[in-house]
Order: C-alpha cells, then sequence, then structure tokens
C-alpha cells in the first residue's frame, strides 16, 4: 500500500492533534476530574454538565461556536490580533483548542470515576505517615487510577483521531495545518477518488480497532493484580 | 509543520515563516474546478517554476465565509461572481475580479446514457432519486433549479430531488447510485474521470441565467507572489485551451462539446 507525501502529512498531523490533545487533557483533566469526584460544592453539577456538553451536542455547533470566537471578529480571536497574534481559526492551534473542547468527556470521565473510587481512608493513613501531597498523589492515587487514566489516555487519542466536524467547521482544509486523515478522506470522495478514500479509511479502521483491542487486553492485566488470588 | 516551528511562528515569527513560504499561493477553488486545475498546476508550476500551487476544492459559498473569517487563502476562484465582487467591497479581497468562465450544466448518470436524454426523461419511473445541487446556497442548483422551471418540470420531478452540498458532492451522489441521474457541472461531466463513467447531456444556456464565474486575489495573497503569477496565468492562451477543455468557456470562444 503506497501513501502519497500528502497522506503521510495527513496521518503525522492527526497523530500531533491526537497527541497534544491527550496531553493537555490529562494536565487539565486530572485536577478537573478530581475535584467532581470530591467537591461537594453546589457548582459540581453545573460543572460536571458543562465538560459532557460535546457528548450530546452535534460538533458543527461547537465548531461553528468556535469558529466565531477564535476568528478575527471573535472576542479571542480580536484580542490576539490587537497583540500582534495570529487569529486562530484555519489553523491547527485552532483545532486543538477544538479538539481539547470537543474530547474534554472523554478524558474527565474516566478519570473522575477512577479518583471517586479511591478509598479517602488510605489518603488520610498515607498523610498520617507524613506524605506530602505530591508524594499521597504519585504513591497512592496514581496507581489505584492507573486503568481510569489508561482509559482517558486511549480513548481520548482515539476519539480525537475520529474527529470531523468541529474541524471541518473551524480547519479549512489546509495541507500539513488542518488537513487531518478524515478531511482528507472526505476530499477524496468528494473529487470520486474512491481508492484514495479507501487506503485512508482502511488505515482508519485497522487503527481504531487495533487500539481499542489493545487497550482491552492491557486493560485487563493492569487491573488483574487487584483481584484476589 | 514541526511542533517547533509551531511555537516559533506563534511566538510573533510570523514574518518569517511567512517569508519562506512566499512562493506557495493556497488556491481555494469551487469544485468544479477540480479535473481542469489537475491539469493546470503542472502547467503553471512548470512555465513559473518559481512558485508553487497549494490547491483546496470547495463550495464557493463556503469559501466565502471562511475568508471572510480570515482564512489564509491567497487567490479565491467562485462558481458564482457575485461572491469574490462582494469580498472586494468588503475588503477582504482586491480588485479585479477577473471572469474565468460562464458555466454549463448537464444532465448526467451512471446507470444510463444521459447523452440520448433530455430534461423531459426526467419524468420518466425509472429515476426514482434525481440529484442537484442545493439551490439556495450552490450556484450550480440555482442554475439546475432554473432549467427545470424553464422546461416546466420542476413541480413534477421536485418529490424526486435530492441535493448535494456542492456540486463535487452532488456528482458523487450519481456516482455511487444513491440517485439515479442528475444535474451537474459541464466541467465535471467533460473530465476524463467521468466521462468513463456515464455519457452526459448539455443543457442548452437559454434555459437559465448565465453563470459568470471568476476569480479574485484575497487581502491575504496581495504579497503573494504566487497568487498574482497564477492570476496572470489564467489569462494566458495556454491555460485558456485546459479552460475550454474542460467547458470553461468565455464570450468569444468555442465550446467543443463531443456530446452532442
Amino acid at each position: 500500500m503506497q501513501l502519497s507525501p500528502g497522506e503521510w502529512q495527513a496521518i503525522w498531523l492527526t497523530a500531533q492533534l491526537a497527541g497534544l490533545t491527550t496531553l493537555i487533557l490529562l494536565l487539565v483533566g486530572a485536577p478537573l476530574g478530581w475535584w467532581l469526584a470530591r467537591s461537594t460544592s453546589r457548582w459540581a453539577n453545573p460543572v460536571a454538565a458543562l465538560v459532557a456538553l460535546p457528548l450530546v451536542l452535534p460538533p458543527t455547533v461547537i465548531g461553528f461556536y468556535l469558529l466565531l470566537l477564535l476568528g478575527p471578529q471573535g472576542a479571542v480571536g480580536a484580542t490576539l490580533q490587537a497583540l500582534g497574534l495570529p487569529h486562530l481559526a484555519f489553523n491547527f492551534w485552532g483545532i486543538l483548542i477544538g479538539s481539547v473542547i470537543y474530547s474534554m468527556p472523554f478524558a474527565v470521565q474516566p478519570l473522575r470515576e477512577a479518583f471517586a473510587a479511591i478509598d479517602a481512608r488510605l489518603l488520610d493513613a498515607a498523610a498520617t505517615l507524613r506524605a506530602g501531597p505530591v508524594d499521597r498523589f504519585i504513591h497512592v492515587v496514581l496507581p489505584l487510577s492507573r486503568g481510569g487514566i489508561l482509559t482517558a489516555v486511549v480513548i481520548t487519542f482515539a476519539h480525537t483521531v475520529g474527529e470531523f466536524g468541529v474541524i471541518a467547521m473551524l480547519g479549512g482544509n489546509l495541507a500539513g495545518e488542518t488537513r487531518v486523515v478524515s478531511i482528507a478522506i472526505y476530499d477524496y470522495t468528494q473529487g470520486l477518488n474512491y481508492d484514495a478514500a479507501h487506503r485512508l479509511s482502511a488505515i482508519l479502521v485497522g487503527f481504531s480497532f487495533l487500539t481499542l483491542l489493545t487497550f482491552y487486553a492491557i486493560n485487563q492485566r493492569v487491573l488483574a493484580p487487584i483481584k484476589p488470588n | 509543520m514541526p511542533l517547533l516551528s509551531r511555537f516559533i511562528s506563534v511566538i510573533g515569527l510570523t514574518a518569517l515563516a511567512c517569508a519562506a513560504q512566499a512562493d506557495t499561493a493556497r488556491v481555494a477553488a469551487a469544485a468544479d474546478l477540480r479535473y481542469a486545475f489537475t491539469d493546470l498546476q503542472p502547467l503553471f508550476e512548470k512555465a513559473q517554476p518559481a512558485h508553487k500551487l497549494e490547491l483546496i476544492l470547495g463550495s464557493s459559498g463556503k469559501f466565502m465565509q471562511q475568508i471572510d473569517n480570515g482564512a489564509p487563502f491567497d487567490i479565491y476562484f467562485s462558481a458564482d461572481v457575485a461572491l469574490p465582487k462582494k469580498l472586494v467591497t468588503s475588503g477582504k479581497a482586491i480588485a479585479p475580479v477577473t471572469a474565468y468562465a460562464f458555466g454549463r450544466v448537464v444532465l448526467w448518470s451512471v446507470k444510463v446514457d444521459a447523452s440520448k436524454l433530455t430534461l423531459q426523461d426526467l419524468t420518466q419511473e425509472q429515476f426514482r432519486k434525481i440529484a442537484i445541487a442545493a439551490p439556495d446556497h450552490a450556484p450550480y442548483g440555482a442554475r439546475a433549479k432554473e432549467a427545470l422551471e424553464h422546461t416546466g418540470l420542476w413541480a413534477k420531478v421536485e418529490p424526486k430531488l435530492v441535493f448535494g452540498e456542492n456540486i463535487a458532492h452532488t456528482a458523487q451522489l450519481i456516482d455511487t447510485q444513491a440517485a439515479e441521474i442528475g444535474i451537474i457541472a459541464l466541467s465535471l461531466a467533460a473530465s476524463d474521470t467521468l466521462k468513463a463513467k456515464g455519457g452526459y447531456y448539455l443543457i442548452p444556456a437559454d434555459y437559465h441565467l448565465p453563470l459568470e464565474q471568476a476569480y479574485a486575489v484575497t487581502s491575504h495573497g496581495k504579497d503573494n507572489a504566487a497568487a498574482h503569477a497564477f492570476a496572470r496565468f489564467m489569462t494566458t492562451p495556454a491555460a485558456r485551451q485546459v479552460m475550454v477543455k474542460y467547458g470553461f468557456v468565455l464570450p468569444g470562444e468555442t465550446l467543443s462539446t463531443n456530446a452532442r
């Protein structure tokens, strides 16, 4: 199966987008998930609903509002331009922001569940043994929530690879900048170039299946030691 | 683009990055130009080795909206002259707006030989779905609707219509036989790819309003040498020859239809 330089570029761009989205969502999602799992604030439910919104909204709605917000006439885009920076519509940074928002529930939800399952008494016990907050996080929270973290990473990455609508609205199909694999496939079908569309689609099907297969296999192993004998 | 250079460009060295890419023009082209421009691009890049083109194909209306929202296209080819004119008025594109063709529509099918049909045949029962581009925002869709109205067929075929987002999507609906037949751009039907799949019937030009198509360099591309070079190249005999081959004719040029 021969891939053109343009197709490699789309694949590499997709990998960069999904990788960065996953990294950002781990950093943002961990404290957010922790807060949602532990908070008794009356803001916890509204925030949880806000985070889950991309699950039910059509991607076109998210893409449309982000385009208005991040473009040269939007509040964010106009502010950036006033500071001498480029606005964020139709470039990589714009679709990265879109992807972070669109995939957020897929990172926050598993983290929240994993954190909620941690027995508070273990943390208290660690604290009485004079473990600081960082120490407790690394040696108690991380090992106990590794299943949730793995789920968050895999599902966020895979979900971002499978993204189309937000990028179609916000990206503008620019090679090396916003033309990810899903957009390239759409472009091929518009040109009736089904061979090329098949090629890229088959890669996505294979990648997605292998990712999920690996995920289930690892998840089984990761969780295994917790089971009694 | 590697990650590092993304960071650098955002930190403010955008000018540097742009200077390095000044010889590439991003061309936003109406979907009906796909095959003609695929032929034209190598001709242009051979004639002007210093310049490169990056083609982005889609609906004229979508590009207009994207340019309005700051999309970094350097030159814009629209299936409807009104759109680049609007951009010039709003300061998003720079004059002149140059006509490159009067678009023609055809009846096309991969199921039957459409070259033996006329619009009247659309009432036949074998045509359960008929594809046209969305008339409210796709220029070719509006012309298809006018042709159907002109022949008194609109009311009869309207229940059978399905709408493509743009003219390439409309061709795709017919090609996949989601619709047995439909009305698409001559420039697509005259391409080798589509000709190999089915014949076409050229709908007379006086059945619909003229579809004047035009291009303009955008404000984003005003300092882009490749965009200006391509705009000039489009008026050369070599470029016109390719355009005419795909049915993109201007007044004074002869349409060489091999269908009939």
